[in-house]
């Protein structure tokens, strides 16, 4: 942590890249979810870990956000889960479809 | 305390059926879910549709609140007249949606305080979730690094279960070599954890400025550079701007329009520093004058030269 001129603390942060992984573990703390969750949301082809078992799943850091996107979506809009993955993948689309 | 007309907010006729109601609700709540609206004000928009919805959607509530509407005097009372809500009882939170359990006065001193999820809970730890939010920097931050102000709204749920919006800034160090689509994790930066749980990390996704003459792919950049024709037929010296300052480029003799001129590792400097593209672009003078016609038509007359020569339609 640094400080600036005005005096104020400076947060330094870690830097992720896109792909960077987290385990299964990460993941469910980070989005405050069970398991269970994740293993729909694999099956529903939302997210695609690496690691052949459930135990050596990897996810990338992008993850993370996308199943937060997903359970606000389902939980905010009423939309089942094939809903919410239909969305999500359209703003992925658009997001791209923006940089360019 | 202002009065809220919960009708305007889902646009809808006091008359409305509970069909309409929900109709418009979900219309709304598509439109400005902070997960998909683009409207920088969707988050409070989202809100107070959900708050609206919350009392309309309630028969017993909207009856309740049809009552005070017409007797809501906004010269005597700031408050609901007492013993407004005689004969109603309002029982259980409302459903925690995203933001939908922090409503606003208005709200709160007719149907009482929403509580947020796991109020009341004492003797329970959890660590606190973790949040994202996105950091807008501008190209030329991520060649030298910058420190960097944000301000976050963040819902925390207090010691009896309310919820309650917080304003916090925080000042950020955005290293040299940031690129688009990386995050930034700050530790126990996120929600507050509950009990003696730890407070969450707080993620800030990186996203650029859209600039006015670079474009960004990764750590390559490139630059659209405009050139007069015989810059690019004969070859010149020009300065170019970059992100980093601007630099003497060379251009071939024989250059065409489009072709590539690689800076190596001008683009960002990351840790395999990215490289400088600059895309020539020949621009035509106008042939406004006499003279400019006069040369054209020279050009025209003593060069050789069908632009469509590959089209075999001579």
């Amino acid at each position: 942590m640094g400080v600036d001129r005005s005096g104020d603390k400076i947060l330094v942060g870690q830097v992720l890249e896109e792909n960077d992984l987290v385990t299964l573990a990460d993941l469910c703390r980070s989005c405050t979810v069970e398991t269970k969750t994740v293993t729909t949301l694999v099956a529903e082809g939302i997210l695609d870990p690496m690691g052949g078992d459930v135990e050596h799943w990897r996810f990338t850091v992008g993850s993370l956000k996308r199943v937060k996107t997903v359970i606000h979506l389902q939980r905010d809009l009423g939309i089942n889960l094939a809903g919410a993955a239909l969305a999500l993948d359209l703003l992925d689309r658009i997001a791209e479809l923006e940089r360019h | 305390m202002d009065y809220k007309d919960y009708y305007k907010t889902l646009g809808v006729d006091r008359k409305a059926t509970q069909d309409e109601i929900k109709r418009a609700y979900r219309k709304l709540a598509r439109k400005f879910h902070p997960d998909v609206s683009k409207e920088s004000d969707a988050e409070q928009k989202f809100k107070d549709v959900g708050e609206a919805y919350e009392v309309l959607k309630d028969p017993e509530k909207r009856v309740a609140y049809d009552q005070l509407g017409s007797n809501w005097n906004t010269q005597q009372g700031s408050r609901p007249p007492p013993g407004w809500d005689a004969g109603f009882e309002f029982q259980g939170a409302p459903r925690g949606g995203a933001g939908q359990h922090d409503f606003s006065d208005f709200f709160e001193s007719l149907f009482g305080q929403a509580r947020g999820p796991g109020g009341g809970n004492r003797g329970f730890h959890m660590q606190g979730e973790d949040h994202h939010a996105k950091i807008l920097v501008d190209l030329e931050d991520s060649y030298h690094g910058v420190s960097r102000s944000i301000s976050l709204q963040m819902p925390e749920v207090t010691a009896d279960g309310h919820v309650v919006r917080r304003n916090r800034t925080l000042k950020v160090s955005i290293p040299k070599g940031i690129r688009q689509g990386q995050q930034i994790r700050l530790g126990g930066q996120g929600a507050k954890g509950q009990g003696s749980g730890k407070a969450g990390d707080l993620y800030l996704e990186i996203e650029f400025n859209p600039h006015r003459y670079y474009r960004v792919e990764g750590a390559d950049v490139y630059l659209e550079l405009p050139v007069a024709p015989w810059e690019a037929a004969l070859g010149a010296s020009v300065k170019v701007p970059t992100p980093s300052g601007a630099i003497g480029l060379k251009i071939p003799a024989n250059s065409k329009a489009g072709k590539k001129l690689r800076l190596k590792g001008r683009g960002i400097p990351a840790k395999t520093p990215g490289d400088l593209y600059v895309v020539l672009q020949v621009v035509l003078p106008p042939a406004d004058d006499e003279k400019s016609r006069e040369l054209y038509k020279r050009m025209q007359e003593e060069i050789q030269f069908d632009p469509r020569a590959s089209m075999e339609v001579a």
